[in-house]
């Protein structure tokens, strides 16, 4: 090594040796609800302001867009009072008396107390006003009439705190909060009756979220995450993926990036305690062997297309030789029949900005024809999963066209 | 503080975890032999060897190198089968502009380490994850059949 | 030192080639035209090609040191062609030493010395480095033997016609024996010889043969150097990002400190449409990159896409344009033909994509400005560069470089302007390395074109006239600033206007319509590929309209060009194309005349499902003249077909809100050894002066892989990518 390179590295490891991430001042509380809550995820567009909205969702019944939460006073919600803060998130009802569907998660976050709720706006109110309107909602008949959500709400909503069981740990009570409350992962992961609301008796038993499959995290060791040890959770909301257990793609990539990733490791083990204690529901997709199915590897397009694209970070026998995230044996994701989560990751790819290179996957729908995309999926679904899955050249252009933002 | 392995030698480096080895190879350790050529695993310029085995340093943390032994294309001809693919890659004069070869070289002597009498099939299986412009693909099969079949 | 490069004499590569109105006398035909003479001369006036070290005696091409030692000054950069072994050859040839003796070294831009006159500039490009250099370098290298002997012979008082030369030494009548080295000093004191006769064909020792080339024993073990892996002292790594939108400019900068805080962060440089970091390792400046919080004003351009774009220029191409050639009578024709057939091909933007992206070290200091990069054209760059950091010519310093991938790309200087740009800024010397994203996002693109055809057709349906409009970005007016007074770009219309088919009554019309704001540049292949690509298709659309075998129509119609016809014959016999495929299969044809060169192409394959290609056979005839280095014809013929049959695969560049839409390798796929079958290259045997052959493999290979698609499934798809409609490799 010459003298100019060990100058660079002395160089680079001085300046390493400041860690820019830990530079970060520890978050007060409401910004740290805030991230429970996972705010951002929807008030935001891609590439605008953090919590200045106008976040298309697409639903069966028209378009809706997420508001500007940012204390701007004409566009934002500078002029609210906490009483009125707090009813929108207890009561989903806003500023001006109109009701709010439930894209909005108030279903969950009612079960936040006064005091947290107002430290949320504490945390809202500290940041950059944006004037930034948000495009109007485009909403159906009927529903486009707001007042019908009274009966919903009178029907389907709570509005009720939680209420810690004594009987259990504090930690088993603090998981508990969390995933009803500001976590509001059954929203995701709670299949939703026809009127669109969550269904209690089938909580966290997994749901379709447009292009993508959140999978059932109840406690059933064959269906849900009763097998993965706590470390596996807790690395799996940490950092997006749980070595032979999950990946988190799609929209729970985007909660792990947004908002997981920063709760304390108390918290998110405090949240695998939880889960694991949740009602077994045994529905959904089992999770896979191991095995690898060598019949699988025959001459084809997918696994030319695996070789050609795949292989250097999945490796042929799915272990993610490069790194443990690329593992693909032992996923629900390669064990589900219809492959959706496969599909939407091959669509949509899998960048969230604070993840290591080595969990980056790009998107192969520019370049890659429906053909190719269903022959991989296939391969895929085929080679690491059980369930002699298949996904077809129609199914993936089906799910090029929509995507759900 | 990364200990790592490198063609045999052991090196204290103070580099964030999550720099790609690629980066510590060429800009902190001065061995450019590995390329860059898209930082997403979809080209192959990068491949080094981890463990014996064909990786893309390009999206490989150098942190999940810690204690394992990395191979680059400095060293790769200190194994015989290294320099048997080296010599073959003269042979058949492989090289066009020669950017993507120390990667095509890598990923073949993985491929020959593990399969030493590699067919066809095999052969594209393993290279089809390492790009050429040049488009040298008909004379790295040919280098390639040329140690498998020696 | 230098002639500077004034943009008005940097000609076009190939728009004067044959006599265009702005260089003016440069005719194809005159092989030896007068500037090679002249650089030639200024090689042997200076007693340069014999000198020792010292600066005065640096010879134009060759140079011998006291030890014996030859080295070469190379006019052209290697860029995987395998040129520099090739012009290295034929001075060994020629001077009479072992190959291995020989050094390359890159020529700095100097325009007197260096000019390919072919080009009318100093740049590798165009398929021309070995027909320019031809006989200027073995003249080189004869001339130098030629005084060594008479040095010698001096010596020993003998005549010259006594002695000979051989392995680096001149041998004597009685056996004596002195090595160039020793006989330096006394033969850079001769006169030059007025006149240098050549080795014919036949007495050729090293050319003809295949030789391994010399660059390669450095690129299978990872020393040899690209630009990117240059290291200068006290040199930090740069980046860049540049505003997304074409056109677009820098506004402001916020959250530095963000950046700053990035391990190993230097600087942070504004630019006029881009942002640039410093740092000791590529990976924190992308890091300080993406911390940056960026404005920018996108510009005029925000709203241009692909489908205004396309239409634009769809709807320019039915206009009239300007002649660009007339022969006979097309309005007769067409109008007492007994039918016509009508067609338009279109062919995308393309990016060029070397797998080295754009990277130049860069050094601005008070006094100077130098410059390592690997550049096709340092001329440009040099003349370029100069203006950015504000000094004259000959203070920039240019050191070129292997380089990794060209394919047209590094005939542009934007981003060794760039390089400059920040460098000056600086207190210390920089790498400015693009990352692939911005590589593909601001690369200079090979134009999106449209030819329309139109051909009159006798009763046996054989075109007794021909129309085509030829309408895209002029790439000349891109690269020169402007064409020539007849409003023609030479590169788009070359082949087009003089094809090989015997057409009595032949009208090309040349529209220019460039697009709004997106840059374009010379692509491997050039105006050549555009043209062949459009008739090759065209000419297989009339052999199927009359239901004649489309080698057999080809070849009536080719009675004139006995080059092109044995190509093509000899194509057809290596795939047995009179051997019926059965039903699914198909096999595609297309041959042409380029660079001096004529080649034939012959895709095989098969139709798998709806849209699944399997390519099963790839036939290419060469007759490139006498084959330098058969191996590196070889080469360039494999890698060639590959390259041409991967863009007509796969690739366009697609606009949306004026940003390149294709970002890296995942959106611009390329070939792979599992899309295709090995290349069978066939090199005809052939005594005629060399042709080129950089660009020549990729020239036929889309035409003949759409005619193939048409006879394997019937249906005719004329515009290109191919993927563009749901093809895919099997």
């Amino acid at each position: 090594m010459n003298v100019f390179n060990t100058a660079l590295g002395l160089v680079a490891g001085l300046l390493a040796s400041t860690v820019y991430a830990s530079d970060t001042p520890a978050m007060s509380k409401g910004e740290y609800l805030t991230r429970a809550a996972d705010c951002v995820a929807c008030h935001v567009v891609p590439g605008g302001k953090p919590y200045a909205g106008g976040l298309e969702f697409k639903l069966p019944f028209g378009s809706l867009y997420s508001p500007n939460i940012t204390p701007d006073k004409e566009t934002g919600i500078g002029n609210w009072t906490d009483d009125e803060f707090v009813d929108a998130l207890q009561k989903g009802v806003g500023k001006d008396g109109k009701h709010y569907y439930p894209a909005f998660p108030y279903t969950s976050y009612t079960q936040m107390s006064r005091e947290d709720i107002l430290a949320i706006k504490g945390y809202l109110f500290s940041l950059e006003p944006v004037k930034q309107m948000p495009p109007e909602n485009k909403i159906s008949f009927p529903f486009n009439q707001r007042w019908g959500m009274m009966f919903w709400n009178a029907i389907f909503a709570s509005n009720e705190r939680f209420v810690p069981d004594s009987k259990q740990s504090a930690e088993w009570n603090r998981g508990a909060y969390l995933v009803q409350g500001p976590g509001h992962c059954g929203e995701c992961h709670t299949p939703r009756n026809i009127f669109q609301a969550m269904s209690t008796g089938n909580s966290l038993a997994g749901a379709e979220l447009g292009n993508w499959m959140a999978y059932n995290i109840s406690s059933d060791a064959k269906y849900g995450i009763g097998a993965w040890p706590d470390d596996a959770i807790v690395s799996y909301l940490s950092k997006g993926y749980a070595a032979g257990f999950g990946g988190a793609g799609g929209p729970m990539g985007d909660a792990v990036e947004h908002s997981l990733r920063y709760l304390d490791p108390a918290d998110l083990k405090a949240i695998a305690v939880y889960l694991k204690s949740t009602p077994a529901r045994s529905e959904g997709i089992p999770r896979p062997s191991m095995a690898v199915n060598d019949s699988a590897l025959q001459k084809g397009l997918g696994q030319k297309l695996f070789n050609d694209t795949c292989v250097a970070c999945h490796q042929i026998d799915g272990s993610g030789r490069q790194s443990p995230a690329g593992g693909l044996a032992g996923l629900k994701t390669v064990n589900d029949p219809k492959g959706r989560n496969v599909m939407a990751t091959l669509l949509e790819g899998h960048t969230p900005t604070a993840a290591q290179v080595d969990q980056r996957m790009p998107d192969f729908a520019r370049s890659y024809s429906d053909a190719e995309l269903a022959a991989v999926s296939t391969f895929v679904l085929r080679r690491f999963g059980q369930s002699d899955g298949e996904v077809k050249a129609e199914d993936v252009a089906k799910n090029r066209a929509s995507a759900l933002h | 503080m990364q200990k790592l392995m490198i063609n045999g030698q052991e090196h204290d480096l103070d580099v964030a975890d999550d720099m790609p080895l690629l980066w510590v190879l060429r800009d902190v350790m001065g061995l450019t032999g590995t390329k860059y050529g898209c930082g997403i695993a979809q080209c192959g310029v990068c491949t080094v060897h981890l463990d014996g085995q064909a990786v893309r340093s390009c999206v490989l943390p150098v942190s999940a190198v810690a204690g394992r032994k990395v191979t680059t294309i400095e060293a790769v001809g200190e194994q015989a089968v290294g320099q048997a693919v080296q010599k073959a890659w003269l042979d058949h004069e492989v090289v066009q502009c020669g950017y993507c070869q120390s990667g095509q070289i890598m990923s073949a002597v993985a491929l020959l380490q593990e399969h030493p009498k590699a067919n066809d099939e095999q052969i594209v299986n393993a290279m089809s994850g390492n790009l050429c412009r040049c488009a040298t693909y008909t004379r790295i099969r040919a280098a390639i059949k040329s140690v498998s079949q020696a | 030192m230098s002639e500077s490069q004034t943009p008005a004499a940097m000609l076009s590569r190939r728009g004067l080639l044959k006599g265009s109105a702005l260089l003016g006398g440069l005719v194809i035909g005159t092989y030896l035209p007068a500037s090679v003479t002249r650089s030639f001369a200024a090689d042997l006036v200076k007693g340069a090609s014999l000198g020792d070290n010292a600066e005065q005696g640096y010879g134009a091409f060759v140079r011998i040191d006291h030890s014996g030692a030859v080295t070469l000054i190379s006019p052209k950069i290697e860029m995987g062609q395998g040129v520099q072994t090739g012009i290295a050859m034929m001075v060994a040839e020629e001077l009479e030493v072992p190959l291995s003796q020989i050094t390359i070294t890159e020529a700095p831009p100097n325009a007197a010395l260096y000019t390919d006159a072919l080009l009318s500039f100093q740049a590798t490009g165009g398929s021309t480095s070995t027909r320019y250099s031809w006989e200027p370098l073995r003249k080189a290298g004869a001339g130098a033997r030629i005084v060594l002997i008479q040095a010698a012979a001096m010596r020993w008082k003998v005549a010259p016609s006594q002695c000979h030369a051989e392995n680096g030494r001149v041998i004597g009548p009685n056996g004596q024996s002195a090595g160039y080295g020793e006989l330096v000093d006394a033969a850079a004191k001769l006169p030059l010889p007025t006149e240098i006769p050549l080795k014919a064909v036949s007495e050729f020792k090293l050319l003809g043969k295949p030789v391994q080339r010399l660059d390669t024993p450095n690129k299978v073990n990872g020393t040899a150097k690209f630009t990117i892996d240059l290291q200068v002292p006290g040199m930090l790594i740069a980046s860049t990002l540049t505003c997304p939108v074409h056109g677009g400019t820098l506004r402001g900068v916020k959250n530095e400190d963000a950046a700053r805080k990035v391990p190993g962060v230097r600087d942070i440089v504004r630019l006029n449409n881009a942002v640039a970091v410093t740092a000791s390792n590529f990976w924190s400046c992308q890091q300080a990159l993406k911390a940056l919080d960026i404005d920018w004003d996108l510009g005029p351009h925000a709203g241009l896409n692909s489908a205004q774009l396309d239409k634009s220029l769809f709807d320019a191409s039915a206009g009239d344009g300007v002649f660009a050639h007339q022969s006979g009578d097309i309005a007769g024709a067409l109008k007492n033909a007994s039918s016509r057939f009508e067609a338009i091909y279109e062919q995308p933007f393309l990016s060029h994509s070397p797998l080295e992206p754009m990277t130049c070290v860069a050094h601005v200091r008070a006094d100077a400005c130098e410059l390592w990069v690997g550049c096709q054209a340092p001329g440009m760059a040099q003349a370029g560069a100069a203006k950015v950091c504000g000094m004259p010519v000959e203070k920039v310093v240019i050191h070129n470089q292997l380089i990794g991938g060209g394919f047209g790309r590094r005939l542009e200087s934007d981003f060794i302007f760039q390089a400059v740009d920040i460098a000056r800024q600086l207190s210390y010397p920089i790498k400015l390395i693009w990352s692939r994203e911005e590589d593909m996002t601001h690369d200079r693109y090979r134009p999106h074109y449209v030819d329309r055809l139109n051909a009159a057709l006798d009763k046996d349906l054989r075109p007794v006239g021909w129309e085509h409009r030829i309408a895209g970005a002029s790439v000349v007016a891109a690269y020169i600033g402007a064409l020539p007074a007849d409003g023609v770009d030479g590169d788009a219309v070359e082949v087009a206007k003089d094809p090989i088919y015997t057409l009595p009554n032949l009208q090309v019309r040349y529209i220019r319509h460039d697009p709004e704001v997106i840059p374009v540049s010379w692509w491997r292949g050039v105006g050549p590929l555009r043209s062949t690509y459009a008739i090759e298709c065209f000419i297989d659309e009339l052999a199927h309209n009359a239901k004649v075998d489309p080698v057999k129509y080809r070849l009536a119609l080719m009675q004139s060009q006995p080059r092109a016809q044995a190509v093509l014959t000899k194509a057809a016999q290596l795939v047995e194309w009179d051997k019926p495929l059965p039903a699914g299969s198909g096999r595609g044809v297309a041959v042409t005349a380029v660079f001096g060169s004529f080649v034939a192409t012959i895709v095989e394959l098969e139709k798998q499902g709806e849209k699944g290609l399997r390519i099963k056979r790839l036939v290419t005839v060469i007759d490139c003249g006498f084959a330098t280095n058969p191996t590196s014809v070889a080469s360039q013929m494999e890698g060639g077909t590959l390259f041409g049959l991967s863009a007509a695969l796969f690739n366009e560049i697609l606009i949306e809100k004026g940003q390149v839409q294709q970002t890296n390798f995942h959106e611009y796929r390329q070939i792979r050894m599992s899309d295709a079958p090995p290349v069978e290259v066939h090199i005809v045997d052939s005594v005629e002066t060399p042709g080129g052959v950089g660009e020549t493999g990729a020239v036929p290979a889309a035409a003949a892989l759409v005619n193939a698609v048409y006879a394997a499934t019937g249906v005719r798809e004329r515009r290109l990518p191919l993927s563009r409609f749901g093809y895919f490799t099997v």
